[in-house]
């Protein structure tokens, strides 16, 4: 009976008032709606970023030049010219629990063919690539040993270089384009593996190491060197050996002045998601301050009620209604409102969750159960805390003062 | 029934101290209708605060049905106003926008009464009060003065009070309706309840069979009044 009455004078008085209950409620719909959303898009991009980078193999290792140092100065990583295809060989050989080992030069160029052209990447590698990046031929075929070793003019390229050079849909294969003023032929695509922007590995040029050394870079270094470990828990003691191994054939003793360093997808992935991560904090930040304005909305609107409320509080007082009755009907009442604004916040911040998701196709936003109980939880809490003062106001006015109150 | 001995209220205000009552002594019985006059400054509003149960004495005593009220905390204050005094304002103090039913029944509010219960006894104490059936739902700002305080007047009764405390009941009502009340409440004083009503004029004190008149703090006369010798 008691909790009934509490319940039915609270939304009595909630509905005594619509147009003010609806507005303070907005201030904690609004807040629980973004928490809700934007965590779930910074989850979503979490999670595009790690299966990008997924994408870019499995297993992966890589090994990139260090800086180069003149006169003591660094020219930044990836600037010296210490990798070699001696030093790919030497890891495949001495090394073991891997799967395959590529070596590459990377360069970027521009590329035309039949009045069409682009600014690309023009990768020299090896058969072994494809193993190592995960890339898929779509049609033709990659270079064969034969091609390999006698520095063909023969290149793979990926879809978005087609759509760029030859037209979406159109057949590349055996068609001519050039590089560098030389002419090479089409022999195969790679299928789409997705991403965009600096992640986008369909826009690349494959052609042969030995073709690359001669006529694209001009020298026997290696842009870098990707090393596919047979599964996921070798990766450290792969990562290790290779080390202990590029030292040796570097002779290099101390291993803080190596001329090169080792990353592997780990610890991209790992990058990449402590970034997404302080991104995603950043957001629903944001967001909980706009929760914490929708709480002071509430107290706002509770401090008013009380003050205009202040002759029915005394009257309720004199007729003998306990003091714990009167506070808690104000504080039940900032409850109920943070509540029901809470419910459909959470509702609002799951439909823009999915509009985000149907409305930008590179993201699938992830609505994750732990941010609605925090959104909720905190929704709550603002509503308790800041009900609170309010409501011991009222609860603490003296019956003959708040009787006299005009 | 109600005691009071040497009520004395101090009100300070840092070295200033006003003395709102002083030694103020009597005793009312049950079943008297009891006037207390005075005019503005002279205490009347303390007493009543006091009599009602709002207020504590700074010292003396005052005994309600048998319970010293003075030594008692907060939440048996309120319960002793709920269960044993019903208050009738000046201002009817209804609550505005709410039917006439859910006024007469907010004393029940966290009760262990159902509502059914709860409703049957409103209806009762309204008509005893002299409403028609017909206004109980409307709501309490569509009625008239003398309606509104009719609604108060149920509303003190819900619980069935030892006392009934009237502060200046007639303060905001013309002279004809205010005699429509004051008939009320003398009728409810001839069903044997005990009236203490609290007022600056001598022809609203008039209904009374005894005036208490106070001054300056102090029981300036204790009289019995014959109220048939009223002029109306």
């Amino acid at each position: 009976m008691k909790f009934a009455d509490l319940f039915k004078e609270t939304i009595w008085s909630l509905a005594g008032n619509k147009v003010r209950s609806g507005l303070t409620m907005l201030g904690i719909i609004i807040g629980i709606a973004s928490v809700i959303a934007l965590v779930a898009i910074g989850q979503g991009a979490q999670n595009s970023i790690s299966k990008n980078i997924e994408a870019i193999g499995s297993n992966l290792i890589l090994v990139n030049p260090g800086a180069q140092r003149v006169g003591g100065v660094s020219q930044g990583g990836g600037s010296a010219q210490s990798l070699t295809v001696e030093d790919a060989n030497a890891i495949k050989s001495e090394i073991e629990n891997i799967q395959a080992v590529a070596p590459a030069i990377q360069k970027r160029s521009q590329v035309t063919a039949k009045g069409n052209n682009t600014n690309t990447q023009i990768l020299g590698t090896t058969a072994d690539y494809l193993t190592v990046r995960n890339v898929t031929i779509d049609s033709g075929s990659f270079f064969s040993d034969q091609q390999m070793k006698t520095s063909a003019k023969v290149a793979v390229i990926g879809t978005t270089v087609r759509d760029d050079l030859f037209g979406t849909d159109a057949n590349p294969i055996g068609q001519t384009i050039r590089i560098n003023k030389m002419d090479f032929q089409v022999i195969g695509m790679t299928l789409t593996k997705g991403g965009s922007g600096f992640g986008n590995q369909d826009d690349i040029i494959y052609i042969p190491l030995n073709t690359a050394q001669h006529y694209i870079s001009g020298n026997a270094n290696l842009s870098n060197i990707s090393i596919a470990a047979i599964d996921q828990n070798s990766m450290t003691d792969v990562q290790q050996q290779i080390t202990d191994l590029l030292l040796a054939r570097h002779k290099i003793s101390d291993s803080a002045s190596a001329d090169f360093t080792i990353m592997n997808q780990n610890d991209i992935i790992a990058t990449a998601t402590s970034i997404t991560g302080t991104f995603t904090i950043l957001l629903s930040s944001i967001a909980g301050i706009s929760l914490l304005v929708g709480g002071i909305g509430i107290m706002n609107m509770m401090l008013t009620t009380v003050t205009e409320r202040t002759r029915e509080i005394g009257l309720r007082k004199a007729i003998g209604i306990r003091k714990i009755y009167i506070n808690l009907q104000f504080l039940s009442e900032a409850v109920v409102l943070t509540f029901l604004g809470g419910a459909i916040g959470i509702f609002l911040g799951w439909l823009a969750s999915l509009a985000v998701t149907h409305f930008i196709s590179a993201l699938t936003t992830s609505i994750s159960l732990s941010s609605i109980f925090l959104a909720f939880g905190v929704g709550a809490g603002v509503g308790i805390i800041f009900g609170f003062y309010p409501a011991r106001r009222a609860a603490n006015l003296s019956p003959i003062e708040a009787l006299r109150y005009e | 029934m109600i005691e009071c001995k040497n009520l004395t209220k101090i009100y300070s205000n840092g070295e200033m101290k006003t003395y709102a009552l002083r030694d103020v002594s009597f005793h009312i019985e049950k079943g008297e209708f009891v006037s207390i006059i005075g005019p503005s400054g002279s205490g009347k509003s303390t007493l009543m605060h006091i009599l009602g149960a709002l207020d504590t004495p700074t010292s003396g005593e005052y005994s309600l049905d048998g319970h010293e009220v003075s030594a008692l905390e907060d939440d048996e204050l309120s319960d002793l106003r709920r269960n044993k005094i019903g208050f009738i304002f000046q201002s009817f103090n209804l609550l505005p926008r709410t039917t006439v039913l859910r006024n007469v029944m907010l004393p029940l509010l966290y009760s262990d009464l159902p509502g059914t219960e709860r409703e049957k006894r409103a209806r009762e104490c309204l008509k005893y009060a002299g409403m028609e059936e017909k206004l109980f739902k409307n709501l309490s700002n569509q009625l008239s003065g003398g309606q509104m305080q009719r609604v108060a007047i149920a509303r003190a009764l819900i619980n069935n009070p030892s006392i009934i405390l009237a502060d200046e009941p007639t303060g905001n009502l013309d002279t004809k309706t205010s005699h429509l009340v004051m008939d009320a409440l003398q009728e409810l004083n001839q069903k044997g309840h005990t009236i203490i009503l609290i007022t600056h004029e001598m022809d609203v004190a008039d209904y009374a069979n005894r005036i208490i008149h106070i001054r300056d703090g102090m029981v300036e006369k204790d009289v019995v009044n014959n109220p048939h010798d009223k002029i109306i």
